[in-house]
């Protein structure tokens, strides 16, 4: 099924792709306001149903790699997003069917739209994440085996490059991640290029269409003054686990990423109760005393307990009244090759995973 | 010594004449719509001997913005081409305030990296010419915004410089002046500053000559309260009239903090409309989070956090079943309510009735549930206060403002009730109580974080004394370190803010 988004859908994807975030993945704030000034100019975007590729159409998969302080700086251009996905079709000596995102959670749902808008191609609903990582090769494609090359990369001021060959998916995490550093922490990439069979096989399904739909049950909840996390938790399949208030949030910077623990008070039914919530970019683990009652790859998602908007690992502050909602992962990251990447053990925390949702 | 503190609300202007830290005398009237004559009543009504500071915290400011009157043409200089180009100025701003501000806006070439890098060297012609157009067009207000300039004001300075040099009338904001990270945050908070100006200009030289008129002499000396709870110098406000934007709430905390005794608590002001329930931690407002909206832009000011519930004294009552307000009737509790000869059951009603409150000329209302109504207003209230509360701890709760016999004495988690003589004027009161600040945010090298960290204590305790601080009662209120990478010398950002008592 093939639909066009209106601003209004827009707007809902904003709300469901940060909730889909985990806390990472940067506020979609800038990327948004980015769309929202080509939306207003008239331009349509057209969402199809990854079912509805061809087997062997091109889909281009983009998302931006860098510091989310650096992007809301530099203020990333929409025509840097269009520029290399054309660097990769200049690359490839062919030209792309479709765009679609890496990642449905944070700011780069909103990247295939904005390389959409200036290249006139359809955006797949679709992506290979489900939420938000920390690293780009954490991906249903690598969980599937699928060739990580080539990757093509462009910075604000134009300094362009194409990487053609790679050993592994943690290779290319490395070298793009390099490239990224040294031009000044933020720029566009085009992942490798995905067949429609391949995306069909692999993708994570209607992705964005269902951030759009969490978006819109919370604009609909706030205008009949109902419950917005009640909503998500109903849209969402999801499960709330916990009320209470941020007591106390430790921040530091390692390696790029950005880690540390919330600690959260409860409150109404879970008063006396104490959550701690690690994270690396994302919200990770979550323990209720020393239990551990929720885990990667499964989402942990923190919203503020009244109005039902995410709230990010770099915002966090304490004081806030949150909810924590938890939702099972896709299955295909629950597998063996999944877990590998994705688990618990892949973020450095020897535990089994925790599904939230009993 | 002593000061007079006058806070300007949207219903009254409230004045306090402080010796020190005893109230001496207070004093409550209508705000007037040219805000000059309530505040002239206000002097009028206070004595004036030997008056070292008036502290004014005033909402004209905020409104005008909301109101999108008496704003000025801004001229909006972008530093960060290649990049940013999609999101120019402006953008993001309600259509009606934007159409308002807008002069002119310029992106040229330039910026910095999040390390400290030039990200690319700022393109001085390109500066120049802006600076011919601002000139030509009449555009005196200008805002410079460069991206990471909070990292290095360099190439933001230098522009300014330019700007000055072509167009002489120009009056500059710098973003980094006013902001953290975050370029169209700090680039609206350098906008909303600069479109104020020639109000502020204005406002400013009223008050100047309001107190000129009252004849207090020239020892005394005339501030605004910013958003921190801290001093403004008059030029500074002149110059920043941002920095007073949402002063209100912090005064009214202040006020309570201090005259209830607490330096960590919960206040609430319960006024005819709503409940309104801050946190004061160290005698300071706890703040609010990130991204603060004002009159409809995006900025990162700090803003004290605060939790509105929509019951006060004019809170209509509602029966069968019992529920009250959110409706009220507000500044017409004096006409409309049962006790005063209306017709509407309000909570001030149920206080009267159940024999808590007295006020002079009303006639007790016959309400036989009264106390099962307050009850239910005292748990509403407890709930709030629990909502605000950071732990599990019992902290101390100043209840004041003309509702607080909704307040009940005892409640869950709370030490005590403290309800402090004057509480209906603490906001003026804590406008007189507003110290004065002195602040340093700069990149230092070559030295450790100790080091470092000692010097910028230093610099902002002699900036707080150039303003008037007594240099042996200043505190440390703030301080950040950060290291950047890739500068050579252990090269690190360090932040810090010092409050003291006017000397």
């Amino acid at each position: 099924m093939t639909r066009s988004l209106d601003a209004t859908d827009v707007d809902d994807l904003a709300v469901g792709a940060w909730i889909l975030g985990t806390g990472g993945g940067g506020n979609p704030y800038l990327n948004h306001l980015n769309v929202q000034q080509i939306a207003a100019t008239g331009t349509q975007f057209e969402l199809i149903d990854p079912q509805e590729l061809d087997d062997d159409a091109q889909v281009a998969v983009v998302s931006t790699m860098g510091a989310p302080l650096v992007m809301q700086e530099r203020l990333q251009d929409a025509r840097d997003v269009a520029r290399v996905v054309e660097i990769m079709g200049e690359y490839l000596g062919s030209s792309f069917d479709a765009v679609m995102a890496t990642e449905i959670g944070g700011s780069n749902a909103f990247q295939p739209l904005m390389a959409a808008a200036h290249l006139g191609l359809p955006i797949v609903d679709a992506d290979a994440m489900g939420r938000a990582y920390p690293e780009a090769q954490m991906t249903s494609f690598a969980i599937g085996g699928l060739q990580p090359w080539p990757l093509a990369l462009v910075d604000p001021r134009g300094v362009e490059a194409v990487i053609t060959n790679v050993p592994t998916w943690k290779w290319m995490e490395r070298t793009s991640r390099a490239l990224t550093i040294e031009t000044g922490s933020m720029a566009a990439t085009c992942k490798a290029p995905r067949s429609g069979a391949e995306v069909k096989r692999w993708g994570v399904a209607n992705s964005m269409s269902f951030a759009i739909q969490l978006g819109a049950r919370v604009r609909e909840a706030r205008a009949a003054h109902e419950d917005p996390v009640a909503a998500i938790c109903v849209a969402a399949e999801g499960e709330l686990i916990f009320t209470g208030k941020i007591i106390d949030v430790d921040r530091r910077t390692t390696g790029g990423f950005l880690r540390g623990t919330a600690k959260l008070d409860g409150l109404d039914e879970y008063s006396g109760y104490h959550v701690e919530l690690d994270f690396q970019n994302e919200w990770l683990v979550a323990r209720l005393g020393d239990r551990v009652i929720a885990t990667v790859p499964h989402l942990i998602c923190l919203l503020d307990a009244t109005s039902g908007e995410a709230i990010g690992t770099e915002t966090a502050r304490y004081g806030q009244r949150v909810a924590l909602m938890g939702i099972t992962a896709p299955p295909l990251f629950l597998s063996p090759a999944g877990l590998n990447y994705v688990g618990p053990r892949a973020m450095g925390y020897d535990l089994e995973p925790v599904d939230p949702c009993p | 010594m002593r000061r007079i503190g006058i806070d300007v609300g949207g219903t009254n202007t409230d004045g306090a004449l402080l010796d020190g830290v005893e109230v001496v005398e207070t004093i409550k009237t209508p705000t007037t719509n040219d805000v000059l004559s309530g505040i002239q009543k206000v002097l009028e009504g206070l004595s004036h001997h030997d008056i070292g500071a008036v502290v004014i915290g005033t909402t004209q400011f905020t409104n005008a913005v909301v109101q999108r009157s008496q704003l000025n043409q801004v001229g909006f200089l972008r530093i960060g081409l290649p990049a940013g180009r999609s999101l120019p100025p402006l953008v993001g701003w309600p259509p009606d305030l934007a159409e308002v501000v807008r002069g002119k806006t310029f992106m040229v070439r330039g910026g910095i990296e999040y390390d400290g890098r030039p990200f690319e060297e700022l393109d001085e012609s390109a500066v120049i010419e802006a600076a011919h157009q601002f000139a030509d067009l009449g555009i005196n207000a200008i805002v410079i915004a460069g991206s990471f300039s909070p990292i290095d004001t360099r190439q933001e300075d230098r522009a300014a410089e330019i700007i000055a040099e072509y167009h002489p009338k120009a009056q500059i904001t710098v973003s980094h002046r006013l902001g953290q990270l975050g370029l169209l945050e700090r680039e609206n908070a350098a906008g909303l500053n600069a479109c104020l100006l020639e109000l502020a200009g204005s406002v400013i030289s009223a008050f100047a000559s309001a107190i000129d008129q009252i004849g207090f002499g020239s020892g005394t000396r005339l501030f605004l309260t910013q958003n921190n709870g801290t001093l403004l110098q008059v030029e500074e406000a002149a110059k920043y009239p941002v920095l007073t934007f949402a002063s209100g709430p912090t005064n009214s905390m202040r006020g309570a903090a201090a005259l209830g005794g607490v330096t960590d608590g919960l206040v609430v002001d319960v006024g005819g409309t709503t409940a309104d329930f801050g946190a004061i931690v160290s005698g300071y407002p706890r703040q609010a989070n990130a991204a603060v909206e004002v009159g409809g832009v995006r900025t990162l000011f700090q803003l004290p956090d605060v939790l509105s519930i929509g019951l006060g004294g004019g809170s209509q009552i509602h029966l069968n079943p019992l529920r009250l307000g959110p409706n009220s009737v507000g500044q017409r509790l004096t006409t409309e309510a049962l006790a005063f000869g209306g017709s509407v059951q309000t909570l001030t009603d149920a206080a009267i009735a159940a024999g808590i409150l007295k006020i002079d000329g009303t006639s007790r209302p016959d309400l036989p549930n009264a106390d099962e109504i307050l009850a239910h207003a005292a748990t509403i209230i407890a709930g709030g206060a629990d909502r605000m509360k950071l732990s599990s701890n019992e902290v101390p709760l100043i209840a004041v403002g003309g509702g607080a016999f909704a307040v009940s004495d005892t409640m869950q988690g709370i030490t005590e009730v403290v309800r402090p003589r004057y509480g209906d004027t603490a906001n003026a009161i804590g406008a007189a109580l507003a110290e004065v600040s002195g602040g340093v945010d700069r990149v230092f090298q070559g030295m450790g974080h100790d080091a470092a960290v000692a010097e910028a204590i230093q610099i902002a305790t002699e900036d707080a004394v150039a303003s008037g601080a007594d240099p042996s009662l200043v505190e440390v209120i703030e301080v950040e370190d950060l290291p950047i990478a890739y500068l050579p010398g252990d090269a690190r950002r360090v932040r810090a803010r010092v409050v003291g008592p006017l000397k």
